[in-house]
C-alpha cells in the first residue's frame, strides 16, 4: 500500500486539506504527520499535510469473556464493538455522541459521555495502550508501565506518537434497551437542579433552548437513562433482548445553501422540541440507539451547516460558576447564535490531566456555522469562559489561541516540554497544534 | 458449515469476501505469501464471528510448491475463492521485463497451478464450487494494460473452460468480473462513481453467484454492457484509441 494523495476534512467541513495518507506499515519519511481514525473530531485536530491514517488496522485481537477486556487495533470503531459485543451482553464503559469514532481517536481526545459524572472518561476503562514513537519503537504504556507516556497520551491529542493497539474494558449489560427518563425543566435553574438532583442516574445530558428570552432563558429538556435489566423489559422485547443497532443509515443528501440555518429556523426547531415533550415527566424504554446516537442515524448530517462548515463550542466551567453559565447563555442569545443541539452536562470529578479537556463542572456544547462574523463571537466567550476559570474542548475546535490553551489548561506548558524532551523533532503535528503553538 | 478456502487473502475483497462468510457460519482456510501477517485477521474474524480460522502459506509465484499445498490442507474445501492479482506499476508496458513475466505468473500461470490442483480434488469427491476474480481487463486487450489484461483473459477462459469441464464432474466454476473496486490499491485514484464497486458489493456479488451456480458474474450489470460495447469496437478504430 503505497501513499496516495486525499482530501481530508473532519467533521466540521473546514478546513479541506490535501493530504499525502499513508495506512498500515507505512509511514512518512519525516514528520511532521498526524495519526488519523474516523475525522469525527470537529475542526484541524486530524489535519496535516501527511496523515497516517489507522483505517487500515482494525482487526479484534483478543476477548477475554470473563472479564471483558478487548484488546484491538486502533482503527476499530466502537459501531463494530457494537455490532459484535452488545449480543454477548456488553457494552462501552463510556460513549460519545457518535458511535464512528476509531478506538485510538477515543484515547487521543480521551472522550466523555452522558455517564461522566459516575464513570469518568474513556482512558479511565483502558488498561493499556501500544504507542508507536518517532523512532518507531512500540511501547506498551499503562498505569503501571511507561506511566507518563500513558497519561499524556490520554487526551494528547496525537502528539505523542501512534495509538496502535488499546486494551479496553467493557461494561456487562442485560439488555440492550435503557430505560428513559426525561423531565421538562422551565428555565435553567431548574435544569440545574434536577441534573443535580438525579446525579444518581448513570447517564444524564440535557438538551437546553439557548435563545428562549427572560424567566424561560435555559429551559430544557433533561435525559436521563439506566441500561434495562432483563427483568424489566416487557414481552416484545424478550426475545430480541440484546439486538444491536441495525446498521442502516439514510444519507442527508446534498450540503443545505448557508441561509437555510438562521436564527428563525432555529428558534422554531427549539420550540418545537421543547413543546413536544407535554407532560412534565415521561418514562420511555428505548433502545440504546436512540438514546446514545440519535443523529447517527442520518449519515452525513454535518452537511445541514453548508458547505462552508461549521464548528462546535464546547466548554466547561467549574460547578460553582452558574452566574458565568448564565452570561454565557445569555450572549448567546443576545448574538441570536443559538445552535439546534446545545447539551448541558454535569462532569464529575476528574484528575487533571494534561490536555484532557473534562473537569468537574457543567459543560456545554453547542455547534455555530462558520461565517466571518462567528470569530468575534467566540472570542467574547473564550474571554468569558477564561473569567471564570472554565476551558474548551480541543477535539471541537478550530480556533482558539494558544494564550488560551496556556491559561485555562494548567498542564499545557508542562505538555508542551514533555513532548520537546520525547521527540526534538516534533515529528507528530496536527494544524491545530501547530495553531496552538505546543510545539517547542 | 463449509469449510472456505480464500486464496490471496490479503486484499480488501478477500477480507470482505471472508467476513461474509463468516459471518453465515461457515470455517475459513485464508491462504497468502505472508501468511504471518494474516494473524490479525485470523483473531478478528474468530472474535467477531466465533468460527474457526485457520492460515496456510501459498505462493503464486511457487507452482511447484501447490500440489503440496493442497495436500496440506485438512480436506478438500467445499468452496474456493481466488482472490490474489497482480497488476503492478507497468501492466502496458515493454520495458519491465521482470515486472511482465510476474503479472502473468501470477494472475495466470499461478492461478492456473493451484486450480488444477484443488479441481482435481474437487473431481474426485465430485463435488465443490471455486469462484475466480478475473477482470474485465481480460474482454480486449488494451494499449494502457495489455500485459495485465491478457492474463486475465487467460484467466478468464480457463474458468469458463473449467466450469464447462466441471459440469460433467460435479464441481462448479464461477468466472466474477468487477471492474473498478475501491480498496486500499485505488484510494486516492478518481474513480467514476457509478462504475465503482466496494470491496463488500464484489464479495457479495461473488459469493451469491457461485452459490446460484451463475457462470459469469458482473458485479456492477452496467460493465457488462460497457464491455459489450468495447468488445464491438472495430480493430481500425479502437488501436487510435488512448484506452
Amino acid at each position: 500500500m503505497s501513499p496516495f494523495k486525499q482530501s481530508i476534512s473532519n467533521w466540521g467541513n473546514y478546513p479541506l486539506t490535501e493530504s499525502l495518507v499513508y495506512q498500515g506499515k507505512e509511514r512518512p519519511a519525516s514528520g511532521p504527520y498526524i495519526a488519523r481514525g474516523m475525522g469525527r473530531c470537529y475542526g484541524d485536530s486530524a489535519s496535516q499535510a501527511q496523515i497516517w491514517s489507522s483505517r487500515a488496522n482494525r482487526c479484534m485481537l483478543d476477548f477475554d469473556s470473563n472479564t471483558g477486556v478487548l484488546t484491538a487495533e486502533a482503527g476499530l470503531t466502537l459501531d463494530e464493538i457494537l455490532q459484535t459485543f452488545v449480543p454477548r451482553a456488553w457494552f462501552l464503559p463510556v460513549t460519545p455522541g457518535t458511535k464512528f469514532v476509531s478506538l485510538g481517536g477515543a484515547f487521543a481526545s480521551d472522550i466523555h459521555g452522558k455517564n461522566h459524572h459516575g464513570n469518568g472518561c474513556f482512558s479511565d476503562h483502558v488498561l493499556w495502550i501500544d504507542l508507536e514513537n518517532a523512532e518507531g519503537e512500540v511501547l506498551r504504556c499503562s498505569r503501571e508501565k511507561n506511566q507518563e507516556l500513558f497519561e499524556l497520551t490520554a487526551g494528547g491529542m496525537g502528539l505523542t506518537g501512534i495509538i496502535l493497539r488499546v486494551a479496553l474494558q467493557l461494561h456487562p449489560i442485560e439488555t440492550a434497551y435503557i430505560k428513559q427518563r426525561s423531565i421538562r425543566c422551565r428555565n435553567l435553574q431548574e435544569t440545574l437542579e434536577q441534573i443535580l438532583a438525579h446525579q444518581h442516574w448513570t447517564h444524564s445530558v440535557a438538551w437546553i433552548d439557548c435563545l428562549a428570552p427572560g424567566k424561560a432563558m435555559g429551559r430544557s429538556i433533561l435525559l436521563l437513562g439506566e441500561h434495562a435489566k432483563a427483568n424489566e423489559l416487557p414481552e416484545k422485547y424478550q426475545n430480541q433482548a440484546l439486538k444491536p443497532h441495525s446498521t442502516q443509515q439514510k444519507n442527508f443528501p446534498f450540503f443545505l445553501p448557508g441561509f437555510a440555518l438562521n436564527s428563525f429556523s432555529v428558534k422554531t426547531f427549539n420550540f418545537l422540541y421543547y413543546h413536544k415533550h407535554l407532560p412534565k415527566q415521561k418514562e420511555q424504554l428505548v433502545h440504546y440507539e436512540p438514546f446514545f446516537y440519535p443523529l447517527d442515524a442520518i449519515g452525513h448530517w454535518n452537511r445541514i451547516y453548508g458547505k462552508r462548515g461549521f464548528t462546535q463550542y464546547q466548554f466547561v466551567l467549574p460547578p460553582d460558576q452558574v452566574d458565568g453559565l448564565i452570561k454565557i447563555i445569555e450572549t448567546i442569545r443576545a448574538h441570536g447564535m443559538g445552535s439546534f443541539l446545545t447539551v448541558l452536562k454535569l462532569f464529575g470529578p476528574q484528575k487533571e490531566n494534561y490536555l484532557r479537556f473534562p473537569k468537574e463542572g457543567f459543560t456545554l456544547a453547542m455547534d455555530f456555522p462558520l461565517s466571518p462574523k462567528l470569530e468575534g463571537f467566540l472570542s467574547q466567550l473564550d474571554a468569558l469562559v477564561l473569567k471564570h476559570g472554565g476551558r474548551v474542548y480541543l477535539t471541537k475546535d478550530l480556533r482558539m489561541p494558544p494564550e488560551m490553551l496556556m491559561a485555562s489548561y494548567p498542564q499545557a506548558e508542562q505538555f508542551r516540554q514533555k513532548i520537546k524532551e520525547m521527540d526534538s523533532k516534533a515529528t507528530f503535528q496536527s494544524l491545530q497544534s501547530q495553531r496552538l503553538d505546543l510545539h517547542l | 458449515m463449509k469449510h472456505c478456502l480464500i486464496l490471496g487473502a490479503h486484499s480488501d475483497v478477500a477480507l470482505a469476501i471472508a467476513h461474509q462468510l463468516a459471518k453465515e457460519g461457515h470455517s475459513l482456510w485464508l491462504a497468502a505469501r505472508r501468511f504471518q501477517d494474516l494473524e490479525p485477521i485470523q483473531k478478528d474474524l474468530e472474535i467477531r464471528y466465533g468460527v474457526p480460522v485457520a492460515c496456510f502459506a501459498f505462493d503464486a509465484e511457487k507452482p511447484e510448491s501447490h500440489q503440496a499445498f493442497v495436500e496440506a490442507l485438512p480436506e478438500c474445501p467445499d468452496e474456493v475463492y481466488l482472490v490474489f492479482g497482480y497488476l503492478g506499476p507497468h501492466p502496458g508496458s515493454l520495458e519491465h521485463p521482470t515486472d511482465a513475466r510476474r503479472i502473468v505468473q501470477v494472475n495466470f500461470a499461478g492461478a492456473v497451478s493451484v486450480l488444477q490442483a484443488l479441481a482435481l480434488a474437487m473431481q474426485k469427491r465430485g463435488k465443490g464450487a471455486i469462484a475466480g476474480i478475473s477482470s474485465v481487463a481480460g474482454e480486449r486487450g488494451r494499449k494502457s494494460n495489455f500485459l495485465y489484461g491478457s492474463a486475465k483473459a487467460g484467466l478468464s477462459a480457463y474458468l469458463d473452460g473449467l466450469r464447462n469441464y466441471g459440469y460433467h464432474h460435479g464441481f462448479h466454476v464461477c468466472t466474477v468480473k468487477p471492474g473498478f473496486i475501491r480498496t486500499a490499491m485505488t484510494a486516492g485514484m478518481d474513480l467514476p462513481k457509478p462504475l465503482t464497486a466496494s470491496p463488500e458489493q464484489v464479495a457479495k456479488a461473488t459469493i451469491s453467484g457461485l452459490r446460484k451456480k451463475k457462470g459469469r458474474v458482473y458485479v456492477l450489470p452496467i460493465w457488462r454492457w460497457i464491455m459489450c460495447l468495447i468488445r464491438n469496437i472495430p480493430d481500425s478504430m479502437f488501436r487510435k484509441k488512448q484506452l
